[in-house]
């Protein structure tokens, strides 16, 4: 009879040996002090960017806000780049090290890590493919994004990434980058080639030139047959059993509105015609001229996108419609009233262009370019102001005087959240549990706090269904429940003292310390708090810090 | 977008700055705020909600048609016709007017309402369509325009309402937002009323919750030390009040369409939509300002014919039984119905037997909230020469009417000063409408 008592319990030791057995062994993508070197020399480029802000600053008269102390950076560097506030390991870590450029090296460590290539990618592959899961036969959104993901974990020059998913040729599961083509694909249709131009040209160029399918920009100079023949470049697609190819016995052919005659159009390019070169298959000459190193539109596209998901905000918005180059000769006709008064300031070289410049210059090296804007002097300003004046805060908000406050991306919340249940990172190494808890419970979660889809660059508020899913979501209530297995048990039962108890909380969750005040109302309730219920008080203190703004939003 | 790039392009001495109807986010949470979100609010006055008829504050109810379905197998049937297929037609209780043999329950109310048989637009992709269909302009890359319900619900406000004033059942991809008058205004989401709303129960008892209030109360406050105005803008303390104030509402009983007679659920059908009908009806009752009920599906790229007739199975029961309910309750007269799609579909039947995008001519119904009834308006094309005639742009409906001339209808009867000009959060003059009312559509006095 006993041997069936006792069964239950050896299935569970094998458990806990097997799982135990899978998590020691070390997987590849965790980053350490040594296999993360940061970008030597970029002191220069950092220069450049700060040069840009001190002046602009003095020629709008603003004061920029304080320097932010290093832990609040950390925490800002860890969301962008991974998804999720840094883990009481990863602080304790942060605090030991005494070293020079802390930041920087700390930096380099999260681009290292695994957790960067998955989470970047998938900001990215909102740009370029959008969040729609498409016809899963002829169309793999998640192969193109562990495609990515690989890519900038290899750190490959973007222009490379640009002109491999523009003019990539095969099967959308061995060459999964040809699922950019693959996503203007549909069944009864064939290739659309409208939405396949207007896509590569908002993705990678940060233009909107999508509505001069059906007639001419209604505020910029785009003309219809310009885009017709940018849609051109993709009318040779064509689907066989090898995957994407070319076939050069096809034609693009546009119906005229007004005759509705047939007529082919020829694939051609609505400004510098010296960039695309004469040889090649309709997309590889695309792809050259979309990657031309004079093509600023591409340097310029890539460096806002890449500051507003550091930032949470688009240097210019939004992200994806950008005014075209100052000073460029080749731009149509000047259209009235500039749509972004804040990049054309006269006499002076646009953001865009000084970082643009710099990411070509050097490889376009994402990595790098990443590493610049996070140690220049706007990302390391305080979210916080003495100024109470609405009109000077929103200006300083404009000219990144002050680091914006931004919601954060659902992501972010439910990877903040479960890294709060735990004190050690949750990372490739970590318990199996844990990654399967974040895997299964991030996609729910995600779409009932509302997924902001492709525009999640805009600037939005809080909701109330959001509201309701913080105070009473049931992933909360499991996150904070204090048992053995979670951060809030272990801070309850194993902290020294209340004093302790409340850092840990506080830490964990916010990634600071608390403040007299807060210790002042605090502690008397912990301290009052007989030791079987600390617990709940944990708990309690858990769920406040999480719904409090400074939980779900950057700052 | 940039938000609350401040109202600083009009200088002190514009004339703008004068206005008092600038809309930063400030403001419209000054303005929450003096409406009265304290939690010692009475409870719903009875009189407001059980006013009737013409003492009643209008409400409105959009029952969405997502994907664009088609004028000819609905409203403006053309039987017999190479455009028309096979779609049949019926009588109806307007003299004259037939409309397309799948909604014979429809057939009986359509008398209660009016039908536009030729509104057009330039909007044929579904995201821009839907955008002009739900706020009456194109979409403007430099800033959103707010939805007729949050412009209703901004509009008329109402602060015995402890529920959202806007609310959105069932809804698509590109659900109504608050635009330039702030998040605040989206539409709340829900999107099967009949599991009511999630997560609306505190998790642990009112001493706790009281705790974990007070607490958060403190933190808060230090987060905001350095920050009150971005803090207020994030609107965190406003949404946490609301869901605060929600979660203990006897308002929410609104949304149990269990409660009501099964004669009458039957009536509606038993489908996600007719319990979204059903819902709309009570939430309008309860005091709701506005409500979108969203059915999808007239996407019918292929197979036109055999998807409309399926759509139909769940659009004639419910909206021919919501017209019906309002009528018998006495809130027709204050509610007012619009059922539209983003577009219509291609007079001209594809090789898939199926009909494309079509926003040049298509139909919508719309009436009650004491506009006049049975008025027909417009005109598509019944034989057109050649079938290239049939999708030519240049083939307008006669009596064309433009989207914005419609809201600016719906507005006005809505008790909403259209052409009022407001300030947007970057201190751009708009009006909630460019178009001009549809005299013919508004009963005289």
């Amino acid at each position: 009879m006993q041997w069936k008592l006792l069964l239950p319990g050896v299935v569970l030791l094998a458990v806990i040996w097997l799982v135990s057995f899978v998590t020691n062994q070390p997987l590849k993508g965790v980053a350490t002090e040594a296999s993360a070197q940061p970008t030597a020399d970029i002191d220069e480029s950092i220069q450049k960017v700060n040069t840009f802000f001190t002046r602009r600053w003095a020629s709008e008269g603003l004061q920029p806000a304080k320097k932010v102390d290093d832990l609040s950076v950390l925490r800002r560097i860890a969301l962008a780049l991974m998804g999720t506030v840094p883990s009481l390991e990863e602080i304790r870590a942060f605090e030991q090290d005494s070293g020079p450029d802390r930041l920087h090296r700390w930096t380099a460590r999260f681009l290292h890590d695994r957790r960067y290539g998955e989470y970047f990618a998938e900001r990215l592959a909102r740009g370029f493919v959008g969040v729609e899961g498409g016809q899963f036969i002829v169309y793999r959104r998640d192969r193109f994004l562990s495609w990515l993901s690989e890519q900038l974990e290899a750190n490959r020059p973007y222009s490379e990434l640009v002109r491999e998913m523009i003019a990539g040729n095969g099967l959308w599961t061995d060459e999964p980058e040809v699922n950019f083509v693959m996503a203007g694909y549909d069944d009864g249709e064939g290739f659309n080639q409208n939405k396949l131009a207007g896509r590569a040209v908002r993705a990678f160029l940060g233009q909107r030139i999508d509505c001069a399918q059906c007639h001419d920009h209604p505020f910029d100079h785009w003309k219809q047959n310009e885009f017709a023949g940018l849609a051109a470049h993709f009318g040779q697609l064509k689907l066989s059993p090898v995957g994407v190819r070319e076939d050069r016995n096809l034609k693009f052919e546009v119906e005229d509105r007004n005759t509705l005659k047939q007529t082919v159009v020829e694939p051609a390019v609505p400004f510098g015609e010296k960039w695309e070169p004469p040889n090649g298959t309709p997309r590889e000459r695309l792809a050259a001229w979309v990657t031309h190193p004079e093509n600023r539109r591409l340097e310029r596209a890539i460096v806002n996108r890449v500051w507003g998901l550091l930032f949470g905000r688009s240097w210019i918005e939004p992200v994806d419609d950008l005014p075209d180059p100052p000073g460029d000769e080749i731009a149509g006709p000047k259209v009235e009233g500039a749509k972004h008064p804040k990049a054309m300031k006269p006499g002076e070289q646009d953001l865009l262009d000084v970082l643009g410049a710099d990411f070509r210059e050097h490889g376009y090296d994402l990595r790098r370019l990443i590493e610049v804007i996070v140690a220049s002097k706007p990302f390391l300003l305080e979210s916080k102001s003495d100024i109470d004046d609405v009109q000077r805060l929103d200006r300083m908000k404009e000219h990144f005087a002050i680091f914006p406050l931004t919601r954060l991306r659902p992501e972010q919340i439910i990877g903040s959240l479960l890294q709060s249940s735990s004190l050690t990172t949750i990372d490739q190494n970590s318990h199996l549990i844990s990654r399967f808890i974040k895997l299964t419970r991030s996609n729910d979660f995600v779409k009932e706090y509302g997924d902001l889809g492709e525009n999640e660059l805009e600037d939005r508020a809080g909701t109330i269904l959001q509201a309701l899913l913080r105070m009473n979501g049931n992933l909360v209530s499991e996150t904070i429940d204090a048992n053995p297995f979670t951060a809030s048990g272990r801070i309850s039962q194993m902290a020294p003292d209340d004093n302790q108890r409340l850092e840990l909380c506080y830490l964990v969750c916010l990634t600071r310390r608390p403040t007299t005040e807060e210790s002042a109302y605090f502690l008397p309730v912990l301290e009052e708090t007989r030791p079987n219920r600390r617990g709940l008080v944990v708990e309690d203190l858990y769920w406040t810090l999480f719904n409090s703004p400074e939980f779900a939003w950057n700052h | 977008m940039s938000k609350s790039v401040s109202t600083n392009l009009a200088g002190p001495n514009s004339p703008l700055a004068l206005r008092p109807s600038s809309l930063t986010r400030r403001n419209l949470l000054q303005a929450a705020f003096a409406s009265g979100l304290s939690f010692a609010l009475p409870g719903l006055e009875l009189r407001a909600a059980e006013a009737r008829g013409d003492d009643r504050q209008k409400s409105l109810i959009v029952i969405w048609l997502g994907g664009g379905a088609s004028q000819l197998e609905t409203w403006d049937p053309h039987p017999g016709k190479k455009i028309g297929g096979p779609t049949k037609s019926i009588k109806t209780t307007l003299p004259g007017l037939e409309i397309a043999d799948l909604y014979p329950r429809v057939a009986e109310q359509i008398h209660e309402l009016n039908v536009i048989r030729s509104l057009v637009s330039k909007e044929g992709d579904h995201e821009r369509g839907t955008y002009l269909l739900k706020t009456g302009f194109r979409p403007d890359p430099t800033l959103i325009h707010p939805s007729l319900g949050a412009i209703a619900s901004h509009e008329l406000p109402d602060d015995k309402l402890e529920i959202p004033s806007h609310i959105s059942l069932l809804g698509g991809q590109y659900s109504a937002r608050g635009g330039f008058l702030g998040e605040i205004f989206d539409a709340f989401k829900i999107y099967d009323p009949s599991n009511g709303i999630r997560n609306l129960k505190a998790r642990v008892d009112d001493d706790r919750q009281q705790k974990r209030l007070a607490g958060l109360d403190v933190v808060t406050k230090s987060f905001q030390a350095g920050r009150r105005v971005q803090v207020e803008n994030t609107l965190h303390q406003l949404t946490v009040e609301r869901a605060l104030r929600m979660m203990t509402s006897e308002q929410l009983k609104a949304f149990e369409i269990d409660q009501e007679p099964q004669a009458i659920r039957d009536a509606y059908g038993d489908t996600q939509f007719g319990h979204g009908c059903l819902a709309a009806r009570r939430l309008v009752e309860t005091g709701v300002r506005a409500v979108e009920v969203t059915l999808m599906g007239w996407d019918t790229h292929a197979n036109n014919f055999t998807g409309h007739a399926t759509q139909a199975k769940e659009l004639d029961p419910a909206l021919a039984a919501l017209i019906h309910d309002l009528k018998q309750r006495d809130l027709l007269a204050s509610t007012l119905v619009l059922c539209v799609g983003e577009f219509g579909r291609t007079p001209k039947i594809n090789g898939l037997e199926g009909r494309d995008h079509w926003p040049r001519g298509f139909s919508c119904l719309v009436g009650g909230g004491g506009l006049r009834s049975g008025v027909v308006i417009g005109e598509t094309d019944t034989e057109p020469q050649t079938e290239q005639d049939a999708n030519k742009s240049t083939a307008m409906p006669h009596d064309p009417i433009e989207v914005p001339d419609l809201f600016a209808t719906i507005l006005r009867q809505l008790g909403v000063e259209f052409d009022k000009e407001v300030l947007t959060p970057i201190g751009r003059p708009m009006k909630f409408s460019s178009g001009k009312p549809i005299e013919r559509l508004v009963a005289s006095t």
